[in-house]
């Protein structure tokens, strides 16, 4: 599976490289476009703080009050039998916030990669879950909504599937990929 | 839906350390976790800052349109419902194909054009066409090539290789969206107007 970290090696140099020079090339002023594009990456830092914080705080309580360790060995016996790796419950709590909220999925899974450290199993699935899926339901309420929809037939359940495929395809790809 | 999931945290995590005799840990727990916000959010500023700054580069030098027009017969054959020349299929691509670069900010008006255009050849108006599904399941599956956001988080919890997650976030989306499409087409058959 080396291929999936030689992209991570080189994709950021790549773009680095090709996009200013593609810009370049088309005849934009390269450096002014980036700095007003950077500004725009600041403002929104700063508007997640709120989001940011609200989450965190609901999450850690619930973490260190050991709330979600009574959940997980709750679990715990039935992953053991199937032969799982019963630290996959570990990310209960993102699986559930991230078809809901972009920036509260982002809350859980920095409390999470802060809990059991960036470079571990569960940081690592964490991470990965977080970029591969989208906020469903939002995307569904804003879309459907700006043009009076009201009646979503079976999107919910595409939408979510597409979701579940995601998760089960984080764990195996990060399991085989950092062992 | 949040506002329930961030409720039963907050609500079932002080009963639970009420009971456990950890009520004390819940005061500072809920202090650095404020604190932790501010940090992280410190540590994507320079991130976010760095990848938007590049990705407004792309968008002007017209990158989304010539990703468009390369992934552009694709993506028209996942639509059999609209026609050759709708004029859906513009904004369509260009809002997979701005998703895709983690230019959100871009994507959101192409998305919400190619709701209406696709609102305009829907024949009932209160009711999702299968396109305007097909389009929901390719927007929520796909989704930027660099997530810039998690490797700020990363980054400030100290990783040593903060971005060597982006190769299995590549795959994890791959997989979700491949599924999007074939589950689309499954329900599509089955739901037939």
């Amino acid at each position: 599976m080396s291929i999936f970290t030689e992209i991570a090696r080189w994709i950021i140099p790549f773009l680095l490289f090709f996009v200013p020079l593609y810009g370049y090339y088309r005849k934009v002023p390269v450096y002014e476009t980036f700095v007003i594009g950077a500004e725009n990456g600041f403002k929104t830092a700063v508007k997640i703080i709120p989001f940011l914080i609200g989450i965190l705080v609901s999450i850690r309580v619930f973490v260190d009050s050991g709330a979600l360790e009574i959940i997980i060995d709750f679990f715990r016996p039935l992953f053991i039998k199937f032969g799982w790796n019963p630290d996959i419950l570990g990310i209960i709590p993102l699986a559930i916030m991230r078809p809901l909220s972009g920036s509260g999925a982002l809350g859980v899974a920095t409390q999470l990669i802060d809990q059991y450290g960036p470079d571990s199993y569960l940081g690592r699935l964490a991470s990965t879950l977080q970029g591969s899926t989208d906020t469903t339901f939002f995307v569904l309420a804003v879309y459907f909504g700006s043009v009076g929809i009201t009646k979503h037939r079976y999107a919910l359940k595409v939408g979510l599937l597409a979701d579940a495929v995601g998760l089960v395809a984080s764990i195996w790809i990060v399991s085989v990929t950092f062992g | 839906m949040v506002n329930l999931v961030w409720l039963l945290m907050l609500l079932v995590g002080i009963a639970t350390a009420a009971f456990t005799g950890k009520i004390d840990q819940v005061t500072a727990s809920v202090l650095e976790a404020a604190e932790l916000g501010i940090e992280v959010a410190i540590q994507l500023m320079g991130v976010m800052s760095l990848w938007m700054g590049l990705m407004h580069i792309a968008e002007k030098a017209g990158l989304i349109q010539a990703l468009a027009r390369v992934s552009s017969p694709l993506i028209r054959k996942l639509f059999p419902s609209l026609r050759e020349d709708s004029p859906a299929f513009g904004p369509i691509v260009m809002n997979l194909c701005a998703n895709i670069l983690g230019l959100g900010n871009a994507a959101t008006p192409f998305g919400l054009k190619a709701m209406q255009e696709l609102q305009k050849e829907n024949p009932i108006k209160d009711t999702a066409s299968p396109a305007m599904i097909t389009f929901l399941a390719l927007n929520t599956s796909c989704i930027t090539i660099v997530p810039a956001s998690i490797i700020g988080v990363r980054m400030k919890a100290g990783s040593v290789n903060p971005t060597e997650i982006i190769g299995t976030t590549i795959f994890a989306t791959a997989c979700a969206m491949t599924a999007a499409v074939i589950v689309d087409y499954l329900f599509r058959k089955k739901n037939r107007l």
